[in-house]
């Protein structure tokens, strides 16, 4: 199980967070294709190694946060409130 | 068979007089160029090696490994085998494989034990009644065998199953696939592989993809490796968990996460546990071994990873609702616990098919249930590549659905809930 930093609530057991996938999406405009849209909502960078990703603390103080973690070793190298990643 | 020997009653008396067997496939070395290479020598791999070479007549095929033949997802998986999904392009693909299942021994000339002992599917709430009983009727439509038992009926079927009312998950019934079971699933990438090396395939173990090379106009002419490079027109990429790596190589981005996924097996017991049971509420699934081992399949972590270990505490509830279901099971020891990345799409459909690179092909996205798959997916594969065009079953499993949103979604039928 992992320890996780919360940002806010400090080190905590992995069961009381949900994984939110990966950080830093962005939402297309209304107006892009079907290509872009696709993308958005389904490709994936799932890199083998560094991975910045969203997780929440929903056993906790309910908020979403931003991660740097590797997905070899899982150590976290960094957790972050969101808009400062 | 060119190389192996046939196996028959005859070849095993001769070999019962103290005759060591010989080695079934060749261990190549890489050649220059090939038509066709493989990447990954797991059954799917090998599967679509196999019928390129015996249906298609390309025979200048590459199997590339980075490790060793058959010690990815094939040799980590619990070997549960059954086609009752409940999309109509799901059951035609999945009950492609099982029908090749029923001969495959047969066809290999090899034997995979295959054994249809049954796949019970356990409903605990009122939902998974609904759902199950949704996809019987689906299922017997698309003329798939799958029926709807009682709680009586389910003990009746499998007698070490605890179908008291006070337990916490309480059996209100159960979905039997009666042609589903297991194979060994060792056997079937040894038994794939024996025949595409005897029709000239070559197999290449520690030899890991590193780069493509491309043409000017973007299409694919080989592969870079830890052994060199290897030239081919055409390039298959069949690497479950790690196929986003792979294709990140080739600048295509997929819509996969890789997640590890649990088993574990017992202490060998005498046969107490007749056929397969599986469990989608409480997360378990489990059968016995022919060497009496109990085999079960848990969960998937949280989060993505490539540590093929994952957290000990998923284990724990896979054991606690294992222990509940079967409370006869409590006392006994497990042997060992391990992990496979798994690699998931978005609708929990695999992906074969044609990719934005000329003359790449990829076949992945099997999830936490590819095993079962492996003949059907091999074959519709190897007329894909052979063909350069989808085959007609793999046709809806295109990568570009993602785009088109024809996504067939199988999140009930997977076995782990995600």
């Amino acid at each position: 199980m992992l320890l996780i930093p919360c940002p806010w609530c400090g080190p905590r057991p992995e069961n009381e967070f949900r994984y939110g996938g990966q950080a830093n999406l962005t939402r297309p405009a209304a107006s892009a294709d079907d290509a872009a849209r696709g993308a958005y909502l389904y490709l994936r960078d799932n890199p083998r190694g560094r991975h910045q990703e969203r997780w929440r603390h929903r056993h906790g103080c309910g908020r979403f946060f931003n991660c740097v973690r590797d997905t070899v070793t899982d150590r976290i190298a960094s957790t972050s409130k969101i808009g400062s990643l | 068979m060119e190389n192996a020997a046939r196996f028959s009653f005859l070849s095993l008396l001769r070999h019962g007089t103290g005759k060591v067997w010989d080695r079934q496939w060749r261990d190549a070395q890489p050649k220059a160029s090939y038509g066709v290479v493989i990447v990954g020598a797991g059954g799917h791999g090998l599967a679509t090696a196999y019928y390129l070479a015996k249906e298609h007549g390309i025979r200048d095929i590459a199997v590339l490994e980075k490790g060793w033949l058959g010690g990815g997802n094939t040799g980590r998986n619990t070997t549960i085998i059954r086609s009752n999904y409940l999309q109509p392009e799901s059951a035609d693909l999945y009950e492609h494989a099982l029908k090749l299942w029923e001969t495959l021994s047969q066809d290999l000339n090899y034997n995979v034990m295959y054994s249809p002992r049954g796949v019970l599917m356990l409903a605990h709430t009122h939902h998974d009644v609904q759902v199950f009983r949704r996809h019987v009727q689906a299922n017997r439509l698309q003329g798939i065998d799958n029926e709807w038992l009682t709680p009586a009926q389910a003990k009746v079927f499998c007698p070490p199953l605890d179908i008291s009312a006070e337990v916490r998950f309480p059996v209100l019934g159960a979905a039997l696939q009666r042609r589903g079971g297991v194979a060994r699933h060792d056997a079937v990438a040894w038994g794939y592989a024996r025949a595409a090396s005897a029709m000239g395939v070559d197999i290449i173990q520690n030899c890991a993809v590193t780069g493509f090379s491309r043409s000017a106009a973007g299409a694919v002419t080989g592969v870079e490796t830890t052994r060199g490079p290897i030239a081919a027109g055409r390039i298959g990429v069949v690497t479950a968990g790690h196929t986003s790596v792979v294709m990140a190589m080739a600048g295509v981005r997929m819509p996969l996460e890789s997640f590890p996924l649990q088993a574990l097996v017992s202490e060998p017991v005498k046969p107490v546990l007749p056929c397969v049971v599986m469990s989608n509420t409480v997360h378990a699934y489990i059968s016995q071994s022919d060497k009496g081992e109990l085999v079960i399949g848990g969960g998937t972590d949280a989060y993505t990873s490539y540590s093929q270990a994952g957290g000990l505490h998923v284990t724990r509830a896979t054991l606690a609702a294992v222990c509940e279901l079967f409370p006869s099971f409590r006392r006994l020891r497990m042997l060992r616990n391990w992990g496979g990345i798994v690699d998931t799409t978005p609708d929990r459909s695999p992906i074969i098919g044609l990719t934005p690179v000329p003359g790449l092909f990829v076949n992945c996205g099997w999830g936490t249930g590819g095993f079962k798959a492996t003949p059907g997916s091999g074959h519709v594969f190897a007329a894909t590549i052979a063909r350069g065009e989808p085959h007609p079953i793999a046709a809806p499993f295109s990568l570009d659905r993602f785009c088109a949103g024809r996504l067939i979604n199988e999140e009930a039928a997977a076995a782990v809930a995600h």
